[in-house]
């Protein structure tokens, strides 16, 4: 039989298993904690930090840190909901969001993350960065605008395709994701039907001519929170 | 007593936002029982006449003249409300704040596939206002009080903005009426 952990999620005490992480273990009890870069099939890599919550009086990435015993997690405190929505603006100002046109509105994480958190504008000067479309590939668009540097793309191509299309380049600020040595994507042997070509959470990766398929209104973000698939899964 | 006046304007934006306005359909008829519209589009008025309760901001500040009329709103109104994208964020006129601005006029003027003008002279009229830099929200210019984003926002949205305001209750925007496009 396999042991099980004690943790508590705000207050609320939950069943883990050795092994998860707070993020796995708090899906499984129907808690929502918000992400961007975390993704089910992906080995987690803590780089967006929206789901940073207080775990045993420390800030720790939820889909990095292991549970233990015993473990007291704070998840939506005043400081980390604010914590979280400084990120979501953050995100928006440094690149170019221009969601009106976006063919991944109102199924974008981006979005859907500030609409749950009701953000009507970004608190911070936008910076209008100058960004690239490499549009050389015959079946993919790579618009860099929109890109959050969450880098699912870069692991989806190595651990489920088995190629390595995307990396990361530079750092910090100007950090971006490149293609097989800042070639363009038409030059990789990147395949519409890779899974790297399905997990951006955002516009960037843009598979063509399929663009506004689910009409206003049908779209997955149009009625209810993104994290709301996670919570209500709980009530069954 | 008299009615609340609102004023509204167009900068920076497409008009779209007042079209929606326009579209809360016969709650218009509701609405100037609330109000008066005072300096607006929808009637014409040109120069604000007196004290507004609210500001209605359609568009961003692409040339010194929205700059100008931004900034004659906030000194005559209580509450500023930016609403659509191009209020809030740019929206579809800041797609040139990342290419120089001479490039902008090269394209409009001199390059673009369309352009006929052999003296390659780009209209320099003091009537004409002279463009900015970028394209700014209009919160980078003035405060403003309230965001109401979307391209545009729906006239439901609009219309639970307006009514919450205009009976004293907080601004909640529910779920579905928060769109950024």
């Amino acid at each position: 039989m396999t042991e099980t952990l004690k943790i508590t999620i705000d207050n609320r005490e939950i069943a883990a298993l050795p092994g998860q992480t707070i993020l796995e273990a708090a899906d499984a009890a129907g808690i929502y904690i918000p992400r961007l870069c975390a993704h089910p099939d992906l080995r987690p890599i803590g780089s967006c930090r929206m789901c940073t919550v207080i775990a045993d009086g420390r800030p720790q990435a939820a889909c990095v840190k292991p549970v233990s015993d015993g473990m007291v997690i704070e998840n939506e405190t005043e400081e980390l909901l604010e914590h979280r929505r400084n990120l979501i603006d953050m995100m928006f100002v440094e690149g170019n969001h221009f969601c009106m046109f976006c063919e991944r509105s109102g199924r974008c994480e981006l979005q859907a993350m500030a609409y749950r958190f009701g953000i009507t504008a970004p608190q911070y000067p936008f910076q209008f960065p100058a960004k690239t479309v490499d549009a050389s590939h015959p079946d993919i668009m790579l618009d860099h605008n929109r890109c959050i540097m969450c880098a699912r793309c870069v692991r989806a191509s190595q651990e489920l395709d088995g190629k390595n299309v995307f990396q990361s380049i530079g750092r910090g600020y100007t950090r971006k994701i490149g293609v097989n040595g800042e070639k363009d994507l038409g030059d990789t042997d990147m395949d519409v039907n890779d899974r790297a070509a399905d997990v951006c959470p955002v516009g960037c990766i843009i598979k063509k001519r399929v663009g506004f398929d689910v009409p206003f209104g049908q779209r997955k973000f149009d009625h209810k929170p993104i994290g709301s698939e996670i919570e209500e899964a709980c009530h069954v | 007593m008299s009615k609340p006046k609102v004023a509204t304007t167009s900068l920076a934006g497409c008009f779209g936002c007042h079209m929606s306005l326009l579209d809360i359909d016969d709650r218009i008829l509701q609405l100037i029982e609330l109000v008066d519209f005072d300096k607006s589009p929808i009637d014409d008025i040109k120069e604000f006449t007196g004290r507004c309760a609210i500001g209605l901001i359609e568009g961003g500040c692409c040339n010194e003249e929205n700059v100008r009329v931004l900034q004659d709103f906030r000194q005559h109104c209580d509450i500023l409300i930016a609403f659509g994208d191009c209020a809030t964020m740019g929206g579809i006129p800041a797609m040139r704040n990342n290419i120089p601005l001479s490039e902008c006029y090269d394209e409009a003027y001199r390059n673009g596939v369309t352009v006929y003008n052999p003296s390659g002279q780009v209209p320099d009229d003091p009537d004409i206002p002279l463009l900015l830099d970028k394209v700014y929200p209009a919160h980078a210019v003035v405060k403003i009080d309230y965001f109401l984003p979307g391209c545009p926002p729906s006239a439901d949205a609009l219309w639970a903005v307006l009514t919450a305001l205009l009976t004293d209750q907080p601004v909640e925007l529910p779920y579905e009426l928060l769109k950024y496009d």
